[in-house]
């Protein structure tokens, strides 16, 4: 195949080289900043409470990611990912009392177990879109948060449920050797998010990444592509709940005795979606931006502004207005970017 | 080359295509006729999206309706839509490349070539590292001929490419698809309003009326076609 058009604009084409493909969720320079303040900066510059909410915000950042992959990169509207979450939770601390696995083994496991669950909810997805699958995966958080809140979580007792009657029996999960304190477990949880972002990364850039892409702008040009639409849904569900799973195994490892099912909840599960929207659906910043909002602004905030029972019952409220008014910005610059065009 | 026999499409009541039978010879054809006269219905059953009530096709000695939709594009199936379709946050190069690894017809480096050939084809080549979304309406939709030659399509659906675009970029649209069989080596089915466009591409046209094949053969005799003028260009003859 030669140049078919006369006079139209050509350069030689041996200058097209082969690996060009852009589409990464940042620059390697932004993330090695980003991982000297959270390794290094961080920890010498708060106290232990701030590195806690640290903690649970480099946590958020992977929800937050899988979520917002889901939705920014393939266009499903997904508010299932607490669910993996949760299981993923559930898995890693049934087998850190059960076993003596090493815990980054517990968390491949309980990855693994949560993409399971992540299959299933994909299977919805290849019948349902938008708002019907929205209200799928929420329902079926709903469901696990059913079923979790009556096997109960286990909290260090025999048997499958591994449940202790009593407070004085309950103790925390064992964490790995070289990350027993708050402040190593916290850098433990940042190279586990890094991880997984770089994961998410690296599957992005590839030939899946491209398959989303497609299927994200149209289904039907994406068919034409040759896209195998089922199978790379299904696959990104997967893999978002992977991701979700591991850092379900790592919040685990935050808990000090016991656990309940308020953390996996149907509100936990419109919120994380609403900061997800928030922060931005694009790109890793996004997520990172929307853990954020929901771990250290919301704890700035209650411990400078506002009082904490104000804020548990209107944070709800709150997002929906940041929801808003990145809905509302969003559509202005669409229509500014039509005008232009 | 396409052998359409007795195809019928029903939505509900409405019949959208009526026993429609046509053998598309190889090279460039055209399909017109007027708004619901059932085009795009026809290449969303060639594409795998509308499933027939009766009726067969077959392309190159392939039963298409017997391969899923996807599979279509694996076997050489290719088709661009009257709403631009490409991928807004891909650069043109990972726009190209997508159709050319997801029809799996080979390694990195052919893809590489491919790619290349397919942009140097339309005269994208400049505007390979371009994000989607930075460029016009003409770039845009010279990438999705690009997404269509790319590789070793079989059959390319060109459905309104030229919708949108000015007179002079219709005429380097027309040119590019004159050469696709010579070129590129597969047949194409070109649908458009545009006279011109169809006349200049295409050696043999079709043509449908509420869903039956009203007319068929070399362009001209059929835009000279009484019941063509009547029934779709009006009273008088196409210039």
């Amino acid at each position: 195949m030669t140049a078919a058009v006369e006079g139209s604009r050509r350069t030689n084409p041996m200058a097209v080289v082969g690996n060009v493909m852009t589409q990464k969720w940042f620059e390697p320079g932004a993330v090695v900043a980003v991982m000297v303040v959270a390794l290094f900066v961080i920890p010498s510059a708060f106290d232990s409470f701030w590195v806690h909410n640290f903690t649970q915000m480099a946590l958020t950042t992977i929800l937050a990611a899988s979520a917002g992959m889901l939705y920014g990169r393939v266009g499903l509207v997904s508010l299932g990912q607490v669910a993996p979450y949760a299981i993923g939770t559930w898995v890693t601390m049934r087998l850190a009392f059960a076993t003596s696995l090493p815990y980054p083994v517990l968390l491949l496991i309980g990855g693994l177990v949560a993409a399971l669950l992540g299959v299933l909810i994909g299977l919805p997805a290849l019948r349902v879109s938008g708002l019907y699958l929205a209200l799928v995966t929420l329902m079926l958080v709903a469901g696990v948060e059913i079923i979790l809140g009556e096997i109960k979580f286990p909290n260090g007792g025999h048997g499958f449920k591994g449940v202790v009657r009593g407070i004085s029996g309950i103790k925390g999960v064992r964490r790995p050797s070289f990350a027993t304190t708050d402040l190593s477990y916290y850098r433990f949880v940042v190279c586990g998010a890094f991880v997984m972002l770089m994961l998410a990364s690296f599957v992005l850039s590839r030939k899946p990444g491209r398959a989303w892409a497609s299927i994200r702008q149209s289904e039907a040009a994406a068919l034409t592509s040759g896209v195998d639409v089922t199978r790379y849904k299904i696959y990104a569900f997967a893999l978002a709940s992977f991701m979700a799973g591991v850092g379900g195994g790592l919040f685990a490892g935050t808990v000090p005795k016991g656990m309940s099912t308020d953390d996996f909840n149907r509100q936990a599960a419109i919120s994380l979606i609403a900061v997800v929207i928030m922060g931005g659906i694009y790109s890793l910043w996004g997520g990172l931006l929307a853990a954020f909002f929901a771990t250290c602004l919301l704890k700035f905030l209650t411990q400078n502004f506002i009082g904490h029972q104000f804020w548990n019952r209107f944070a709800l409220s709150l997002f929906g207005f940041g929801l808003l008014a990145n809905l509302v910005q969003s559509t202005k610059a669409a229509e500014k970017k039509g005008i232009q065009a | 080359m396409i052998d359409v026999r007795d195809l019928s499409v029903h939505f509900g009541g409405v019949v959208s295509l009526d026993q429609m039978t046509v053998d598309f010879p190889a090279g460039t054809c055209g399909l017109i006729g007027p708004n619901g006269a059932g085009k795009t219905t026809f290449f969303n059953v060639l594409s795998g999206f509308v499933t027939p009530r009766s009726g067969r096709i077959e392309a190159l000695g392939q039963d298409l309706l017997a391969l899923p939709d996807f599979r279509r594009a694996r076997w050489g199936l290719r088709r661009t839509f009257q709403t631009e379709q490409a991928i807004e946050k891909l650069t043109v190069f990972e726009n190209v490349a997508t159709v050319y690894e997801h029809t799996g017809q080979g390694g990195r480096a052919g893809r590489t070539q491919a790619v290349n050939e397919a942009l140097d084809f339309v005269g994208l080549t400049e505007v390979a590292h371009d994000t989607v979304r930075t460029l016009g309406a003409k770039d845009r939709r010279f990438i999705e001929v690009a997404r269509a030659v790319v590789g070793a399509p079989k059959v390319i659906l060109l459905d309104e490419p030229a919708a949108g675009l000015p007179e002079e970029e219709t005429a380097t649209l027309a040119q590019i698809i004159r050469n696709i069989p010579e070129r590129v080596g597969a047949s194409v089915i070109l649908v458009d309003h545009d006279m011109s466009l169809v006349q200049a591409c295409c050696d043999w046209t079709a043509v449908l009326d509420f869903g039956r094949l009203l007319a068929s053969g070399p362009t001209a005799e059929v835009l000279r076609d009484p019941n063509v003028m009547r029934a779709y260009l009006g009273t008088e003859e196409v210039a």
